[in-house]
């Protein structure tokens, strides 16, 4: 169980990663959107999940977390910045080629377990880390988070079958929810819905939660483990645990109400006045006038 | 005009053209409400994308496709090759953001192989329009072809007025004496002023915008080769397979020997930043390729 002291923590925590997602949409600008939507999943996972230590980055005993949605680089690297991975200041260097810190994440920086950028690609690479955690009998858990526009790639689905195939029950996707896909909403281009019934009719073992709300996610995280029924086998014939799958809805923009779930805000680059102003927002002062057009890239 | 608004004109006038992105709607903001149902994005799906534009070219459409390069030319490469390559239906890719276009996007974004892996597919052609006006004087004749066509797409705005493009030739913007620099798609402009630069210096300098890479206009390259001492080729992708693996295969095809030097990638991914700070770094901007021609000029008289 979460302590009330624990909450107020982690949801102090996502206050800063949010501030650092806002001072990274100056200037050259960043998919500020999808980083706000996904700051409590990356958050709580990264405290509550994810067993690593900091000091043994390659220990083959580890936790993985992959973001497979790499564009929430700000989330990421915020993220990383607070648990002490990651010197503050080298957020100032986003985009100079001095320096690692661009729109996608990498593993010159410590803590980024792979590349990404290309969707659809990590779930694989995951599946190959908890295949072979099944091999060598470890109780890793691999944790893929993806966005949901990114479901539209049929390597997604692919590496479910796959990785049901082999009972990889100690991989859980978490699909940050937010309901839209560069400008548009998820539902208007490619529907999705009903997404329970696709994971789950694809075989994995699928919960539903608000990805806001910090006690959601742990009892979600909690159920979920709690079912973990796999015992390695080798292959589908036998008996053998499901992938795990968590849909977090999610609200893109979050805690930014001015720009929260507006299909044009996307990737957006402001002026040091509007990050000013959003900051200003962020904490609850004034809603921020923003005049700033989003770019489109992916 | 802008790439939009020829492609608006181009699928007004002629209704076999389909419209397709894999949900990059840069290029294609405003052609849902023209085209209606002749616009078709399927979502991030590009292997889906190219193999339901081959169903459509079956039935007589065009159809122009749409996604970030490397998504488009390797994402879906098998489907390229394999559902519009062997069968030679005439789809029109357009791919995004190419090379240093890329800019603050990484490796994952970077296509930097595409000339390379698109020319390599039978009957595939391949064009790298130098900027927005190059774009324009071309796809006319692109779009209308009966072929299978990869277009690296460089929508910016360059200074330069071009000249009408003749199908499957370069634009030979001069000729020199001492050194040619072939080039194509967005450096071109940096090209155009290391020109300027070397010829500040007093060496007479050719510059060939090459347009077309496939077909590629060997009449161009030979003739470089033979009246300039060296020449030199100006690419943002990998040196395998690009222009400097065209001319150098041309040369030996036509059994002509020059000296020819490659600025290039070489075999590396380059580091991701604002554009400006990427081409200082990678040193593409006119005074350092201006430079790296003048060093290897140097070296080779020695």
């Amino acid at each position: 169980m979460m302590t009330k002291n624990e909450l107020a923590a982690l949801q102090s925590t996502a206050l800063k990663v949010r501030e650092h997602i806002i001072r990274m949409s100056e200037g050259g600008g960043c998919f500020i959107g999808a980083s706000l939507s996904c700051v409590e999943i990356m958050v709580y996972t990264y405290a509550r999940v994810i067993r690593r230590d900091k000091d043994k980055p390659t220990d083959l005993n580890r936790d993985y977390l992959f973001l497979s949605k790499g564009h929430d680089v700000p989330a990421l690297y915020g993220t990383f910045v607070e648990m002490g991975l990651l010197e503050p200041g080298r957020l100032a260097n986003h985009l100079s080629t001095s320096d690692s810190i661009y729109w996608h994440p990498n593993r010159k920086i410590p803590g980024v377990e792979f590349h990404s950028g290309s969707l659809g690609h990590l779930p694989a690479v995951a599946a190959g880390v908890a295949l072979d955690c099944k091999l060598g009998v470890g109780d890793n858990r691999i944790v893929v988070i993806t966005g949901d526009g990114e479901l539209n790639e049929g390597s997604v689905w692919e590496t479910i079958l796959v990785a049901n195939a082999y009972g990889l029950d100690n991989l859980t996707l978490v699909v940050d929810r937010n309901s839209f896909q560069a400008n548009i909403r998820t539902e208007e281009l490619v529907p999705l819905e009903p997404l329970v019934d696709k994971f789950e009719a694809f075989g994995c073992d699928v919960i539903r939660v608000d990805g806001h709300d910090f006690l959601a996610l742990e009892k979600a995280f909690g159920d979920i483990d709690s079912r973990v029924t796999g015992v390695w086998a080798g292959s589908a014939a036998e008996g053998r645990g499901k992938v795990k799958v968590i849909i977090a809805d999610t609200v893109r923009g979050k805690g930014l109400p001015s720009i929260e779930a507006r299909a044009d805000r996307w990737f957006c680059a402001f002026t040091a006045t509007e990050v000013a102003q959003l900051l200003e927002e962020l904490h609850g002062h004034v809603k921020a006038s923003i005049e700033s057009e989003t770019l489109v890239v992916r | 005009m802008t790439y939009e608004e020829l492609l608006i004109q181009t699928a007004l006038e002629d209704e076999r053209i389909i419209v397709m992105t894999a949900e990059n709607r840069a290029l294609v903001r405003n052609i849902p409400k023209i085209l209606g149902p002749r616009f078709v994005d399927t979502g991030i799906t590009e292997q889906t994308m190219v193999g339901m534009a081959a169903g459509l070219a079956l039935r007589g459409r065009i159809p122009i496709v749409h996604a970030l390069a490397p998504f488009l030319t390797m994402r879906a490469y098998e489907f390229i090759r394999t559902d519009v390559g062997i069968a030679h239906l005439p789809v029109k890719l357009s791919g995004y953001i190419p090379g240093f276009l890329s800019d603050g996007n990484g490796p994952t974004h970077q296509s930097i192989e595409d000339v390379s892996i698109m020319r390599g597919i039978p009957g595939m052609e391949v064009y790298a329009p130098a900027d927005e006006d190059d774009l324009v004087k071309m796809l006319p004749h692109i779009w209308s072809a009966p072929a299978p066509a990869y277009t690296r797409i460089n929508h910016k705005k360059g200074n330069f007025t071009h000249a009408p493009y003749q199908p499957g030739k370069a634009e030979v913007v001069a000729e020199g004496t001492d050194v040619t620099l072939l080039v194509y798609g967005f450096l071109f402009e940096n090209a155009l002023q290391a020109k300027s630069l070397l010829e500040k210096e007093g060496l007479s300098v050719g510059l060939v915008n090459m347009r077309s890479l496939k077909p590629v206009d060997e009449e161009a390259i030979v003739r470089a080769a033979t009246g300039s001492q060296h020449l030199v080729t100006i690419e943002d992708h990998l040196q395998t397979g690009g222009l400097y693996s065209i001319v150098a295969e041309v040369l030996l095809r036509r059994r002509v020997s020059a000296a020819v030097t490659a600025l290039s990638l070489g075999e590396r991914w380059f580091r991701p930043g604002l554009l400006a700070q990427v081409l200082e770094t990678e040193g593409f901007t006119p005074e350092k390729i201006a430079a790296t021609v003048k060093e290897n000029l140097v070296s080779y008289a020695k």
